[in-house]
């Protein structure tokens, strides 16, 4: 069975948000979860208000700074009993 | 990590084979990959590095005493979080840091300073640009503030907030160890990135009042 589907229906859907709604729909944003109108919605937003825009650019920094914290290290006495205790189990 | 330079460890099968035959090399191979992102989950939970360190070690020797019985129903990765959050869950709990999860369901992060809508859903007085991260003195000190914010979240943003964007895993990921939607995921997720956001900014905004 053909199903018609009007093209236009699905094109040209853009929602609006104001600032506050946008600033919640970040994440999903950048998680590429959100419906076609929306996010083409938040994108269109971002493209043509300065203060979300700017936002947007501090809740990336944000994101790399969180990634960017300096690596851990079990300590060297933690990760010698374990190894013992992994090769004793084994009998080693 | 000699055999497995670069962290990329070998599929789940040959993982678990080599771990039930005694293996060291696979064994430390798995304690230098995933001991770091360990410690830090950990710390969501209890107060102190101490018992951080206690609680990745305490499910090191579950794992070792458990790989036999291990059953290939999630990945060795989740199977290995899971003990690891479990371990940590009870030993908070002992510490009383750790509230019933259920606590922290409505924990909404209020807008901190300089984020207001009173316009219609507008921007009212729109927040300061950030200086660009030049110079080590200033990126060191936005490391450990964000270590302190880090800090300040409550346990269940923390956890997934560390999960994500400190250790980088993947949603998929983070929902799995969890046992949580993918939707709550991102709630959790949205809200810590917007209170540490929040205080990069106060930092920010406090840097500049100084220079001026």
């Amino acid at each position: 069975m053909k199903r018609f589907i009007p093209e236009t229906r699905a094109v040209n859907v853009v929602k609006r948000f104001t600032c506050d709604e946008l600033v919640e729909l970040l994440t999903a944003y950048l998680e590429d979860v959100l419906d076609r109108p929306s996010h083409d919605g938040v994108r269109a937003h971002l493209s043509c208000c300065e203060h979300c825009e700017r936002y947007f650019e501090q809740f990336r920094a944000t994101i790399r700074v969180l990634g960017d914290q300096p690596p851990e290290k079990l300590p060297a006495g933690v990760r010698d009993r374990l190894m013992s205790a992994f090769r004793e189990r084994h009998g080693g | 990590m000699g055999a497995f330079a670069g962290g990329r460890l070998p599929p789940d099968d040959v993982v678990v084979t080599a771990l039930r035959a005694g293996d060291e090399t696979m064994f430390a191979a798995l304690l230098d990959t995933w001991s770091r992102g360990m410690l830090r989950v950990a710390r969501s939970y209890v107060s102190t590095d101490p018992s951080a360190e206690e609680v990745v070690q305490d499910t090191w020797l579950a794992v070792i005493d458990g790989i036999d019985g291990f059953e290939g129903r999630s990945s060795i990765k989740t199977w290995v979080y899971r003990i690891l959050v479990n371990t940590a869950k009870k030993r908070g709990m002992r510490e009383s840091r750790t509230l019933p999860w259920s606590a922290f369901e409505a924990d909404g992060v209020p807008f901190p300073d300089g984020v207001s809508f009173p316009d219609g859903g507008r921007w009212g007085e729109p927040g300061a640009a950030w200086p660009s991260p030049e110079g080590e003195a200033l990126a060191a000190e936005v490391r450990a503030l964000t270590a302190e914010a880090l800090g300040r979240l409550p346990p269940r943003q923390r956890v997934v907030i560390t999960m994500r964007d400190v250790e980088g895993y993947s949603s998929d990921e983070v929902c799995e160890i969890l046992e949580i939607s993918a939707a709550n995921q991102r709630v959790l997720l949205h809200r810590a990135r917007t209170a540490v956001r929040g205080w990069l900014a106060d930092y920010y905004g406090s840097v500049k009042q100084a220079e001026q």
